[in-house]
């Protein structure tokens, strides 16, 4: 084998070294840098470049138990039309919804180009066997998925069992293959960061997500506070910043949780530019996941072209 | 690449005049001396023509404190406090102007200005307001007592957070003051005396001189001043110990610095980096405890010099104003000469010099960030202050030979230690001779952290209860 | 006792200096003649050369990591050992004190030796009352301790016994080494408190003692560039003092100016932290 970091997962042992063999990350540090990015001041040209960018990132969520075929039928034309009154503004990255509604996004959005991604594997927890995992993911990705975000084992990782959660990652983006689909599914990990607890274990989770085969690493469910925030995605920037150099294979991340205003969407882009840099300022790279963001995208979009300040009521509620 | 539009800060909430004169007894007064212009070192362009003090300026400013010393020093301490208060609360009020202004006088970028200066300015007199009228428990017995006219000269890099420093804990323990700012960056002094105006300190408790080296000298030879406090190069500083020998003036001294910042192999990298960026980079590097010398452990010595340069790649050099500018401009034409000066003499030793790539503004004084590879102890550029964004990169094996190095430095203000292992930071910080160690950290200052060299860095301590002792009679 | 039996002649001591826990006399041969206060001989002196002095400085800066390395607790044994050897030759002292003109020659023995248990007690308490834990607006712990100059030159007051270990003893418990300039003109028991140093487990040259000429040695140890620090306390002449001072500017030394105090009184703190720098150490708290 000459693919690099091949054997790292050889064993539980092997992997275990290797996960606490990374540099450790001093919290204090990090949050002080995250903060110090987030007083960057994004202003005229480049803020209105970067809500367009920012709305191309967006992948526009629901996972409510109390989602219907309706609410994700309007959640899809605003997707790949966000402002129908102005059809400058360009569509979103991704949908992302449950399983059982991945054939009704994929039919709504058809011929859009808006991609579709589901949650699997016993989303938000993660607790389940891994046939159902498996079975929950086949669904998906037979609908029609673009784009599978499973959750990581968190107690399996907290309990230090890395080795099942690689393989049970790895198993998953097995079964994001498709016939006649030489790529198959998008594979997104989320390691539901706020579970996670430390930003040792971030990084560590970051990088057994990568060596199993992940195309994404995603911070949160949105099911569990604190989600996506600005220390927690710089972390994970850094991550596969340095994977890609090891190895050659470029990774994509998602923050997603917690996302709400503009302004948390252009820290977000500021801190891809300053720490990873152009390379992930593209939708393939890096995504926005949320459900109540592309309004205030949209408004503040608005306010840019017009002068005056945008009001709620000239924005769709999907 | 993600271009950020120019995010200026408006420079209309700063009302500068055409010229200052000097703050004596509470008035504004013309100065004697010749009158000099103090320059936007951004764009050369000329700010306001201030007065320089004379001899006579000088004795008549220290004549003011001497005679409102009385009545300030025999104030009880809780009304003493409610002064310092009510200036800290101004200074608050005001931060934004202040930091404006120090950014053009200085050159420094508005960020740090606003969200590190500032914030410490007004921090220092909260910290120093509550310790008025609680003298008698600070451990220097049960009344301890002020010594009288301090005189009181700052250098040019923290220009109003020096005076802070300066002024807050003197006027806390009843002393009164003649202060003298940096000649290249007086104008937030001068604005703070107006603040004092404000909050009614009573006229001779503060007295700003301005001028150059003549005008400090003589604030610190003047017979009838009691204390002298300086911050600035070793040079003056030893000048200043030497003229004040055989007169009984009680003597604090902040001087230089080339602080031995020291990574091993096993600190978290990432932060690692950003530590060495503050430690350096900060403030253009015109810091006395600036981290100038990297001491990395050569297991990791590439993988970390390629993680700074990518990350000193990403560094915005440019107007000060810009609220998104890392790097401003070098504060003087004399000190982008010595900077240049100590680097072409790296160079020449042979060092490896490296800077990212990144336009220098046309007018004014710059210096891009740089590094020096393949740097040895002898090197001057491994031995002088630099005072400028200049790093000499060194590397060691063992943690006893990264004391070792470290310590070999007639200077001792700083430390840097990066390691994710407790005992060894310990063990570190136990061995390195310097005032401040820094641990998984860098530059940070606080005005309950006292701060303040070993060996030819200087004598006394500023900020804490420790920073008392400098003005007390004790 | 035999009426005819000879006067026995007593075995004189030869007064050297002490350096590097060793007894030599001084490089340049020389020596002077140290009289009573009535003007009778008593004994020749060593009289150290700057050569001596700088002999001197290098053993106190190579005892300077292993002494101020050593526990505080370990400290205070040997300063207490110190009294309880000095306590032993009192009466050696109250005779070389009394030649020397004392009045109260065994109360000042007595007062050396309980300075000494003060100074012994303070090894391990002088961090908690001149450190400080700092309670910064931030995600850092922050300490501050005092630690050691390093090699302090101290000239001694006149005052033989007691002026000599009020100044010795509050430089050396925090960890200090020094090299010590005695009393010109009563030298005598500054070199047998060295035979009381040399005795209680004190590590040779924590302290070393010159005899001679202050006005020729302190200037060069004031100068020195590998000493952190003077005492001038026992520098009598005013235009010495300042010349000394302004030498010591040259490497930033800490100064202790001449005094005269009055060496019965409670010393206060002063002199331990006169010769203490403050360390902080910053530490982010995270996890």
């Amino acid at each position: 084998m000459t693919t690099p970091l091949a054997d790292v997962a050889a064993s539980g042992a092997t992997l275990r070294a290797f996960l606490h063999g990374l540099p450790g990350v001093d919290r204090v540090g990090a949050d002080q840098r995250a903060k110090m990015l987030g007083t960057r001041s994004i202003k005229t040209t480049a803020k209105a470049e970067a809500i367009d960018l920012a709305i191309r990132m967006v992948d526009l969520t629901t996972l409510e138990g109390a989602d219907t075929p309706g609410k994700v039928r309007a959640m899809c034309a605003k997707a790949a039309h966000p402002d129908p009154s102005d059809p400058s503004v360009p569509k979103v990255a991704a949908v992302c919804v449950y399983p059982d509604l991945v054939g009704l996004a994929v039919e709504a959005l058809g011929g859009s180009g808006v991609k579709v991604a589901s949650v699997a594997t016993a989303f938000p927890s993660g607790r389940s066997s891994l046939e159902v995992k498996v079975a929950d993911t086949a669904l998906a990705v037979a609908a029609g998925a673009d784009e599978i975000d499973m959750v990581i084992d968190r107690g399996a990782f907290l309990a230090g069992d890395y080795l099942k959660v690689y393989e049970e990652i790895a198993a998953i983006k097995a079964a994001c293959a498709r016939p006649g689909d030489e790529h198959g599914a998008h594979l997104k990990v989320i390691l539901e960061t706020g579970e996670l607890a430390t930003y040792d274990n971030v990084r560590r989770a970051s990088w057994l997500a990568m060596l199993a085969g992940g195309d994404f690493i995603k911070t949160s469910t949105g099911k569990v506070q604190p989600a996506a925030t600005l220390p927690v995605t710089l972390i994970m920037l850094e991550a596969v910043r340095d994977f890609l150099a090891a190895t050659g294979r470029k990774v994509g991340v998602k923050p997603a949780g917690g996302i709400r205003t503009t302004k948390d969407a252009i820290k977000m882009l500021v801190l891809v530019n300053e720490t990873v840099g152009e390379g992930w300022l593209d939708p393939d790279w890096f995504r926005l996941g949320a459900s109540t963001l592309l309004n205030d995208l949209l408004m503040q979009r608005q306010k840019l072209a017009t002068g005056r300040y945008a009001g709620p009521d000239y924005f769709t509620l999907d | 690449m993600f271009e950020y539009a120019p995010a200026p800060e408006s420079r209309d909430v700063v009302d500068i005049k055409p010229s200052y004169g000097l703050f004596i007894d509470g008035e504004f007064v013309d100065g004697a001396g010749t009158s000099f212009k103090t320059v936007n070192p951004a764009t050369e362009e000329a700010l306001a023509e201030v007065a320089a003090a004379s001899q006579a300026d000088v004795d008549r400013a220290v004549q003011a404190a001497r005679k409102a010393f009385g009545a300030w020093s025999a104030m009880p301490g809780s009304e003493r406090a409610k002064y310092l208060f009510r200036i800290a609360r101004i200074i608050q009020e005001r931060s934004r102007e202040l930091a404006v202004l120090e950014t053009l006088d200085n050159g420094k970028p508005i960020r740090e200005s606003r969200d590190v200066d500032l914030p410490l300015v007004a921090a220092h007199f909260f910290y120093y307001a509550g310790w008025a009228d609680k003298l008698g428990y600070a451990g220097y017995g049960p009344a301890p007592k002020p010594l009288g006219v301090a005189g009181q000269v700052i250098p040019w890099n923290f220009p109003l957070l020096m005076l802070a420093w300066k002024i807050a804990p003197a006027l806390a323990c009843g002393n009164t003051v003649v202060l003298k700012p940096a000649e290249t960056t007086p104008l937030t002094a001068l604005l703070f005396a107006e603040i004092c105006r404000q909050a009614d300190l009573p006229p001779g408790v503060v007295n700003i001189v301005t001028g150059a080296g003549e005008t400090g000298a003589a604030v610190v030879n003047h017979p009838d001043v009691n204390k002298v406090a300086f911050t600035g190069s070793t040079e003056v500083g030893r000048l200043i110990a030497r003229s004040v020998a055989g007169t009984g003036k009680k003597v604090t001294l902040e001087l230089g610095g080339k602080a031995a910042n020291v990574i091993f192999d096993d600190a978290a990298i990432d932060q690692a980096v950003e530590g060495i960026v503050d430690g350096i980079f900060f403030n253009q590097g015109h810091v006395c405890c600036a981290g100038s010398r990297l001491l990395v452990q050569e297991s990791i010595a590439e993988e970390l010099l390629e993680s700074l340069k990518r990350r000193l790649s990403r560094l915005r050099l440019g107007d000060p104003l810009d609220k998104n500018t890392d790097i401003g401009a070098i504060n003087s034409a004399e000190q982008l000469a010595r900077v240049r000066e100590l680097s072409d003499i790296g160079e020449a030793e042979g060092a490896e010099r490296w800077s990212p790539a990144c336009t220098l503004p046309e007018r004014g004084f710059w210096f891009p960030p740089t590094v020096f590879t393949g740097v040895a102890q002898s090197h001057r550029i491994a031995r002088d202050e630099v005072f400028g964004p200049v790093l000499a990169v060194l590397t060691f094996r063992t943690p006893a030979e990264a004391v070792e190095k470290a310590n070999n430095t007639p200077y001792g203000l700083s430390a840097g230690v990066w390691t994710e292992k407790g005992s060894r930071i310990l063990w570190m910080a136990d061995r390195l001779r310097a005032g401040v160690v820094w641990a998984n950290t860098f530059n940070k200052f606080d005005p309950a952290s006292p701060f303040g060299g070993y060996k030819e860095s200087g004598y006394g301590r500023e900020g804490g209860r420790h920073g008392l002792e400098a003005y007390l009679d004790v | 006792m035999s009426k005819t039996e000879a006067v026995r002649l007593a075995v004189r001591k030869t007064y050297k200096l002490y350096i590097g826990g060793a007894f030599p006399r001084s490089e340049s041969g020389r020596s002077y003649a140290v009289t009573s206060s009535k003007g009778d001989f008593l004994a020749n002196a060593s009289k150290a050369s700057r050569k001596d002095a700088r002999d001197a400085v290098s053993a106190a800066r190579k005892a300077f990591p292993g002494w101020s390395g050593a526990t505080a607790y370990n400290r205070g044994q040997i300063l207490y050992r110190i009294a309880e050897m000095l306590e032993g030759r009192r009466a050696q002292f109250v005779a070389e004190l009394t030649e020397a003109g004392a009045k109260k020659a065994g109360d000042a023995v007595d007062a050396a030796v309980d300075r000494l248990v003060w100074y012994a007690g303070w090894s391990d308490k002088i961090t908690s009352v001149a450190g400080a834990a700092n309670p910064v607006a931030g995600p850092y712990f922050n300490i501050s301790t005092p630690e050691p100059t390093g090699v302090v030159a101290v000239v001694a007051p006149a005052d033989p016994l007691l002026g000599l270990v009020s100044v010795v003893a509050p430089v050396i418990v925090t960890g200090n080494t020094c090299v010590v300039v005695a009393s010109e003109r009563a030298p005598l028991p500054s070199i047998t408190l060295a035979e009381v140093l040399a005795t209680s487990d004190l590590p040779g040259g924590v302290v070393n003692v010159l005899t001679g000429s202050v006005k020729e040695i302190a200037p060069w140890l004031a100068a020195h560039m590998d000493v952190n620090a003077v005492d001038l306390t026992g520098v009598a002449d005013d235009d010495l003092a300042v010349a000394c001072e302004q030498a010591a500017a040259e490497n930033l030394k800490r100064v202790l100016r001449p005094s005269a105090p009055d060496w019965s009184a409670d010393p206060g703190l002063k002199r331990m932290t006169a010769f203490l720098e403050t360390k902080t150490v910053w530490h982010p708290t995270g996890f």
